[in-house]
């Protein structure tokens, strides 16, 4: 079957989803990220592996967060990095996606970053290059719609590793409003592809998504049950803007029966790591004494966010 | 093809080289893997003060795009302060003195050594850049081609031995 992500090689082309990326590539991409982490100790933070590439970073979709670790990890690769905000620039003219991608590609591009509200664009991208043989073109997605945040999903995987080392043994709770998460999508292919035995779901019924058995997961509507003897806790954000809609009371109201305080906390195991894709509601989703508490990895996480993304420009950027 | 040196004889003989011009404030850097199983030896029979450096100059070298990264990456490791710092680089092989020139732009992403030597079990000739060892156990009389690989091997007990590898 045709892999939109994999060359004819069998290595990474683009980085669009972790659904259907086959575990070796997981493995690799996690094996050449565990140097990177050393880089950020030097006097000189970068290595000189991207000289003269020109990184596009293409946020149809505001996210100073995500923009700003991608725009990190290209730059101590030696990359050169644009960042055009799009949502203030062109489209807003009425240029259309393509149109724009043909115009950077004019400019000599070597890779975008690419953040879309809608799903799939990015995909759109990496297939207007391929039918347009720009194959030395290559495409991150950094989020698009609810479909997927693959880079987010491979550092969640990271600091899986670096803490717990086996997958294999692994029982892994993700916490919160699955529906909208495009985060819980990207953990739930790489958990079951990298061999997590069992994964967990827990949320309110109105923010499941239908259809999330078939991706092997178990699913709890009781968050105290859910997080029995659980190896690691991932809990999702609460997006402000579905507050106090159809779907969700208010927050103090959600933070009462889903929120991660201590007493819950301590039905996981003992040496259970809580883990958040930030940014954090503090009150909403999690309790600050869990979120500054000695389980919580959440800052390691942006660490490993960086050299997660060195790997994978480095892996694509290599041609 | 003459039969390869003995390691361990070469290692005696590099040490006796470098042992003269060893201070308090030398440091060793060692290039994985063989230079780094190398600089383990040294560091000890050297009685260096500063903790053993390691450093994996696949980033830095010229050849990346084509090679691309092997999948058993090490970390670098310099656990001194390179500034001002007598710094001894060794490695098993000096071949093209390419790996040299990638370890030489590592190092000083690390800081400013007061000088730089580089210490070699074998030197196989060959070159392609301007480098040259300080301290070197063994040079080989003949060029022995592109397609043979000469490389450090350490077995499960430790020891180390050069072995010849068709490439």
């Amino acid at each position: 079957m045709f892999n939109p992500q994999l060359n004819a090689h069998g290595e990474l082309q683009h980085l669009l989803s972790l659904d259907g990326l086959p575990r070796e590539i997981l493995t690799a991409i996690l094996d050449t990220a565990a140097p990177f982490t050393e880089v950020a100790e030097r006097e000189i933070k970068k290595l000189p592996i991207l000289r003269g590439k020109s990184i596009f970073n293409l946020f149809f979709e505001n996210s100073t967060r995500t923009r700003t670790t991608f725009e990190i990890a290209a730059k101590r690769l030696s990359a050169d990095v644009i960042n055009l905000n799009v949502a203030t620039s062109s489209t807003n003219k009425g240029e259309t996606l393509l149109d724009t991608v043909d115009n950077l590609c004019a400019m000599q591009a070597d890779m975008f970053v690419v953040r879309h509200a809608s799903s799939g664009a990015p995909y759109l991208i990496a297939e207007h290059l391929r039918a347009t043989d720009r194959h030395d073109i290559h495409v991150i997605n950094a989020g698009d719609g609810r479909h997927a945040h693959p880079t987010q999903g491979l550092l969640d995987m990271y600091t899986i590793r670096h803490y717990k080392q086996d997958f294999t043994k692994l029982v892994v709770a993700i916490v919160g409003d699955v529906l909208h998460s495009r985060v819980a999508r990207s953990q739930i292919a790489a958990l079951t592809t990298l061999g997590v035995p069992e994964v967990r779901v827990i949320g309110p019924k109105t923010l499941m998504p239908t259809g999330l058995d078939k991706l092997g997961v178990r699913v709890f509507h009781d968050m105290r049950e859910g997080l029995r003897d659980v190896d690691v806790v991932m809990m999702l954000r609460l997006q402000n803007e579905r507050m106090n809609g159809p779907l969700l009371p208010s927050g103090q109201e959600f933070f009462k029966v889903w929120g991660l305080t201590p007493d819950k906390l301590a039905l996981a195991r003992p040496d259970a790591i809580v883990m958040h894709p930030g940014p954090m509601n503090r009150g909403v989703e999690i309790d600050s004494t869990v979120a500054d508490g000695a389980q919580a990895v959440i800052l390691p996480q942006v660490t490993f966010g960086i050299a997660v993304r060195m790997a994978v420009m480095s892996m694509l950027g290599r041609g | 093809m003459l039969p390869l040196p003995d390691a361990d004889t070469l290692l005696a003989a590099l040490i006796d080289q470098m042992a003269p011009h060893v201070t308090e404030d030398t440091a060793l850097v060692g290039i994985y893997t063989g230079g780094a199983w190398m600089a383990e030896r040294l560091h000890e029979a050297l009685d260096i003060r500063h903790p053993l450096g390691t450093i994996d100059v696949s980033f830095y070298r010229d050849d990346y795009g084509a090679k691309g990264l092997h999948p058993q990456l090490r970390r670098s490791d310099i656990p001194f302060d390179m500034e001002d710092r007598p710094v001894i680089l060794v490695d098993d092989v000096l071949f093209t003195g390419r790996t040299t020139r990638a370890a030489l732009n590592e190092l000083f992403d690390y800081g400013r050594p007061a000088r730089v030597d580089l210490a070699v079990l074998v030197d196989r000739g060959e070159r392609q850049l301007p480098i040259c060892p300080r301290f070197c156990a063994h040079t080989l009389a003949a060029p022995l081609g592109s397609g043979q690989r000469l490389q450090l091997k350490k077995a499960d007990d430790g020891s180390l031995s050069l072995r010849l590898i068709d490439v």
